[in-house]
C-alpha cells in the first residue's frame, strides 16, 4: 500500500514538474525565435520590400498587410461582437433564438481555420466577387475573431453588478443610456481583453487567409489590392524550401513583437483605466 | 396631505403572491417606515412605487398606486418623469464606477443638462444636502468606489437628490453599514423630511422607532397588518402579531 502522504508527495512533484515544463517550453520557444530573429532585424528589414526573391531586403509590405487585414477584421468583429453580447445579456429573454446564437458562436469557434478559409474563398472572393485582397482576408479573419470577442464581451457585460443598472434606471435613465454610460464603461476592461485575444487570433492566422489574400510583395494600398501578411509570408518562405532561415526568424520575431506590444499596451491602458474608475 | 396612496395593491411573481390588497395613505413630508420579516414583500412594495418593478418581467400588479392623485400605472404615465419625481436609494450602496462628481452629475446629464455651471451647482447642492460636501469637496474627481461604505451610501443619496425628487424611497439603506455611518444616515434622513416625503424599509426596529413618523407592519405575503403613527404602533400595538414582532418574539 502506498501511504497517503507518499502519494501526496508524488502528486506535488508531478504538478510542479508539469508547471515547470510548460513554462520552460514557452521560454525556450520564444527565446529561440527572438535570439535568432533579433540579429536579422534592422531598419532596412522593417522599412523595405523584399529583394532578390526574398533573400534580401525587408518585410514592410507584410507588416502593413498583417495590420491592414487584422484592422479590417476588428472593425467588423468588434461592433458585431459587442452588439450581440449586449443583445444576449440585456434584451433577449431566454428563447430558442438566444440559444441558437450561443450555439452558433460555440460552433464558429470550433471550426478549423482552413474550413473558414474555404468559406472565405467561396463566399467573399468568388461569390461576392471581392477577389483576392485585403478586404476578403479581413472579412474572413473577422469570422475567426468574432466568437472570441463576443463571448468575452458577453461575460463582462453579464458580470457588471445589477446595482449599476438599477441605480441608473432609478434615476430615470433609459435602457440605452444605461448601457452606453454605465454598462459599457464598466465592462470595457473585459471587452478589451476579448478584443486583444481576437486580435491575436486574427494576426496569427495563416490557413484561413492564405487562399483569399492573394499574396505577392507589393505594398497593399486599397482594400481591394492583394496582400501578403507576415504569417503567409512565413509559410511561403518555408514552403519554398527555406530561402533564408534568418529571414524566417526575423519575420517570426516581428510578428511576435507586434502581438506582445499590442497586448502590453492594452493591458497597461486597462490597468490605468480600472484604477481611474474603481479606485485602488 | 397624502402624497402617495395605494388602493387594493396586489402583486404576484408568477403564481406566487407577494402583496395582498394593500391600502395605505402615505403623508407628505413625513418619514414612513416599512417593517416586517424577510421576504414579506417590503422591497417589492417600494419598487412598485417608482415602477422599478417593471424590470421584473414576471411581476403582475393589480390595484392602484396614486401619487398626487394620479395612478402611476395609467397608460399615459411617463416612467422617466415618475422616476425623477420618486428617487430611490438601495440596500447595497451602488455608486457607479466613475468620479464622485460624475456620479452626482449623472442624473442631470441623462436628462439633458450640459452646462458646466449648472452641473457644478447641482453637484455641490446635492452633496451638501447629503452631508457629504465637506468630506469630498477636495476630491470630487476621484473614483467614488474609493470612499467608505457610509460615504458611498450618502453619495447615492446625493445622486438621488440631484434629480430634485419629491419622494425618496430607501430600501434598508443602513443594512450594510457600521453604527457610526448608520447614525449619520439616520440624521440625514430626518433632515430630509423637511423637504421630501421619505419611505424607508428597515429591518431595524429601533431605527424605525427613532426616525419615522408612521410605521407600517407587513407580514407574509405582503399583508398590511397594522399601520399608524410610530409612537402608537410601538407603544400600543393593536394586533398581537405586531406586538410579537416589535418585541422580537419572532421575525
Ligand atoms: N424577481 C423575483 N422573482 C420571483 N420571486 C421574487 C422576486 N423578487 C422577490 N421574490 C420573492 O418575493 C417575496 C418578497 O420579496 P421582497 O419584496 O424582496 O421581500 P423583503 O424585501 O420584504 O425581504 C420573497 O418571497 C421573494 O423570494
Ligand atoms: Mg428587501
Amino acid at each position: 500500500m502506498i501511504s497517503v502522504n507518499f502519494s501526496q508527495k508524488i502528486a506535488n512533484i508531478m504538478l510542479w514538474a508539469s508547471a515547470l515544463i510548460t513554462i520552460a517550453i514557452l521560454f525556450i520557444m520564444v527565446g529561440h525565435i527572438l535570439l535568432n530573429g533579433v540579429e536579422v532585424i534592422d531598419l532596412q528589414f522593417l522599412l523595405e520590400s523584399p529583394k532578390n526573391a526574398g533573400r534580401e531586403g525587408g518585410i514592410l509590405p507584410m507588416i502593413v498587410s498583417s495590420l491592414y487585414t487584422t484592422g479590417l477584421a476588428l472593425i467588423v468583429a468588434i461592433p458585431l461582437g459587442i452588439g450581440s453580447a449586449i443583445y444576449l445579456t440585456e434584451y433577449a429573454v431566454k428563447s430558442p433564438l438566444t440559444k441558437a446564437i450561443r450555439y452558433a458562436t460555440e460552433t464558429l469557434s470550433g471550426i478549423p481555420s482552413i474550413v473558414v478559409g474555404l468559406f472565405g474563398y467561396t463566399f467573399f472572393v468568388i461569390y461576392l466577387g471581392l477577389g483576392f485582397c485585403v478586404l476578403s482576408a479581413g472579412l474572413t479573419l473577422s469570422i475567426m475573431a468574432l466568437p472570441i470577442i463576443m463571448r468575452t464581451a458577453e461575460e463582462s457585460v453579464r458580470t457588471v453588478p445589477i446595482g449599476y443598472r438599477e441605480g441608473s434606471l432609478a434615476l430615470g435613465a433609459s435602457k440605452w443610456q444605461t448601457i452606453r454610460k454605465v454598462l459599457l464603461p464598466s465592462a470595457s476592461p473585459g471587452i478589451v481583453t476579448g478584443i486583444v485575444l481576437g486580435m491575436g487570433r486574427a494576426i496569427g492566422e495563416t490557413a484561413a487567409i492564405m487562399f483569399v489574400v492573394g499574396g505577392g510583395w507589393r505594398m497593399p494600398i486599397s482594400p481591394l489590392s492583394p496582400a501578403q501578411p507576415l504569417t503567409v509570408h512565413l509559410y511561403e518562405l518555408f514552403s519554398a524550401g527555406i530561402i533564408s532561415t534568418e529571414i524566417g526568424y526575423g519575420t517570426a520575431t516581428v510578428l511576435l513583437a507586434m502581438v506582445l506590444a499590442i497586448t502590453f499596451t492594452a493591458n497597461w491602458t486597462m490597468r490605468r483605466y480600472i484604477k481611474k474608475i474603481m479606485g485602488e | 396631505m397624502n402624497k402617495i396612496e395605494t388602493r387594493n395593491l396586489s402583486i404576484w411573481y408568477g403564481d406566487g403572491r407577494v402583496l395582498t390588497d394593500v391600502n395605505m395613505k402615505i403623508k407628505e413630508k413625513c418619514i414612513t417606515a416599512i417593517i416586517g420579516p424577510s421576504g414579506c414583500g417590503k422591497t417589492t412594495f417600494i419598487k412598485a412605487i417608482n415602477r422599478m418593478i417593471d424590470l421584473t418581467h414576471i411581476a403582475r400588479i393589480e390595484g392602484e398606486i396614486l401619487c398626487d392623485g394620479e395612478n402611476i400605472y395609467d397608460d399615459g404615465i411617463d416612467v422617466v418623469e415618475l422616476r425623477k419625481k420618486i428617487g430611490m436609494v438601495f440596500q447595497k450602496p451602488n455608486p457607479f464606477p466613475m468620479s464622485i462628481y460624475e456620479n452626482v452629475a449623472y442624473g442631470p446629464r441623462v436628462h439633458g443638462i450640459k452646462d458646466r455651471r449648472s452641473l457644478n451647482e447641482i453637484v455641490e447642492k446635492s452633496l451638501r444636502e447629503a452631508f457629504l460636501w465637506d468630506e469630498v469637496k477636495d476630491r470630487l474627481n476621484e473614483p467614488a468606489l474609493g470612499s467608505s461604505g457610509g460615504q458611498q451610501q450618502r453619495l447615492c443619496i446625493a445622486r438621488a437628490l440631484s434629480m430634485k425628487p419629491e419622494v425618496i424611497l430607501f430600501d434598508e439603506p443602513c443594512s450594510a453599514l457600521d453604527p457610526i455611518s448608520t447614525s449619520k444616515i439616520e440624521d440625514l434622513i430626518v433632515e430630509l423630511k423637511k423637504n421630501y416625503t421619505v419611505i424607508i424599509v428597515t429591518h431595524n426596529m429601533q431605527q424605525a422607532a427613532r426616525i419615522s413618523d408612521y410605521t407600517a407592519f407587513f407580514l407574509t405575503r405582503g399583508e398590511l397588518i397594522e399601520y399608524g403613527s410610530t409612537s402608537r404602533i410601538f407603544e400600543r400595538p393593536l394586533d398581537k402579531r405586531t406586538e410579537d414582532y416589535i418585541t422580537g418574539r419572532f421575525g
